[in-house]
């Protein structure tokens, strides 16, 4: 190879010069090349991440006339409803509120891997075996109260598309009860549950 | 003989290496696009769905402090709703107005005071205290302004104009609500959601 620079370069026995001259034209590449790609890789890592994540949001029609006249039926034992209040709290029941299936009572929850995302895959299992028809999953509701903040709905969001969750919706609508219950339970957390008659 | 063998694998030719490397760095930063400063820096919450943004055809909201500032990608479709929205509003700019505003950023000043904006320079743009886009029923600015951005976007590309919002974590969510009300409102159904990357550790 012809950067190959052994000392004695044999044949030549002419001065000095002419050798002084040949090391200047090799200049050692390795630390350009180096800093060349630590740039590259810099630039490529900068331009691709800058690019904002986003996550799909698809809400039903809305349609003044016809909101008020069909509702859809839906089997209790499929759904849970999740209630996001202030100060990332979150409460979910499972059924109805007055009466909550088995262990579905309103219970408060931690955002996270910990927390609801336990909840919503045990939850989701029990639903596919209760109904034993994989077309039929889970139905989960998300009501933000109007303390809730953003970050919240994301991470519910975020938690249904964890979790897979099949149907899920966003509902505006709070019953006093359900106000009742993130109030309160906001007030008393431990007793939360206590707080709704269980029949 | 083994020693000299060895000794000629150590060093390789770095030349073309060299070139390569920086072909490759001189076209990276050219086509990175240098970051405006935002008007309003808003704390996008993280999620771990990792979609991107589409690069054109897309009009963002940003929303914070409950003010929405908005922002359309495309100098020729902000030029054309532009003027679709002097139209409307009978407030006139100047074609140095509109070229100001197909470069700017997002804005959030109701139309009367947008030439105050656009005259300030760039630089000087941050200083200026944008009260947000008013939304309330009685002059509902925003949804005129998605309503002609959807119309100047089909006319000069010939596609849907996609809406993302970019809301601030500590954001309530009534603000929200409403943004998507009045996105509802015009029958958009599907909009995406700005968020910041979750790392793996969860």
């Amino acid at each position: 190879m012809a950067e190959l620079n052994t000392g004695d370069s044999g044949g030549k026995k002419g001065s000095g010069k002419v050798r002084s001259k040949k090391s200047n034209s090799k200049v050692d590449l390795t630390a350009m090349v180096d800093l060349a790609f630590l740039l590259i890789t810099f630039f490529m890592l900068t331009t691709t991440l800058s690019k904002p994540q986003s996550m799909n949001l698809g809400l039903p029609d809305k349609d003044p006339d016809k909101d008020k006249n069909i509702d859809v039926k839906v089997d209790e034992n499929r759904t849970m409803t999740i209630l996001l209040g202030d100060n990332n709290k979150l409460v979910r029941y499972v059924g109805l509120l007055a009466t909550p299936v088995s262990g579905g009572a309103p219970k408060d929850f931690a955002y996270g891997s910990d927390g609801i995302r336990k909840e919503l895959l045990s939850r989701k299992e029990a639903v596919l075996q209760y109904t034993g028809n994989k077309d039929k999953g889970m139905i989960v509701i998300i009501k933000p109260s109007k303390k809730s903040n953003y970050r919240n709905l994301v991470d519910i969001l975020d938690e249904m598309a964890i979790v897979n969750v099949p149907t899920y919706a966003i509902v505006n609508e709070f019953s006093p009860e359900e106000t009742k219950l993130l109030g309160e339970s906001a007030s008393a957390e431990k007793t939360a549950p206590a707080a709704v008659p269980n029949p | 003989m083994a020693i000299k063998m060895k000794k000629k694998s150590t060093s390789t030719d770095m030349t073309a290496m060299c070139d390569v490397a920086f072909l490759l760095l001189t076209f990276f930063i050219l086509t990175a696009t240098a970051k405006v400063p935002e008007v309003m820096p808003v704390d996008t919450p993280a999620s771990t769905v990792q979609t991107k943004l589409p690069e054109k055809d897309l009009a963002t909201l940003t929303v914070g402090n409950g003010k929405v500032f908005f922002d359309v990608k495309g100098k020729d479709v902000r030029k054309r709703t532009l003027e679709l929205m002097s139209n409307k509003y009978g407030v006139k700019f100047s074609d140095d107005d509109q070229n100001k505003f197909a470069s700017m950023e997002s804005f959030g000043v109701p139309i009367q005071s947008l030439k105050q904006v656009l005259d300030a320079k760039p630089s000087e743009r941050k200083n200026i205290i944008q009260p947000g886009i008013p939304k309330d029923s009685l002059d509902n600015q925003l949804a005129e302004w998605i309503q002609n951005a959807r119309l100047a976007n089909i006319e000069l590309q010939d596609k849907e104009l996609e809406i993302a919002i970019k809301g601030d974590a500590k954001e309530e969510y009534p603000v929200i609500k409403r943004v998507m009300d009045i996105l509802q409102d015009q029958k958009i159904n599907n909009f995406s959601l700005v968020t910041g990357l979750r790392g793996k550790e969860k």
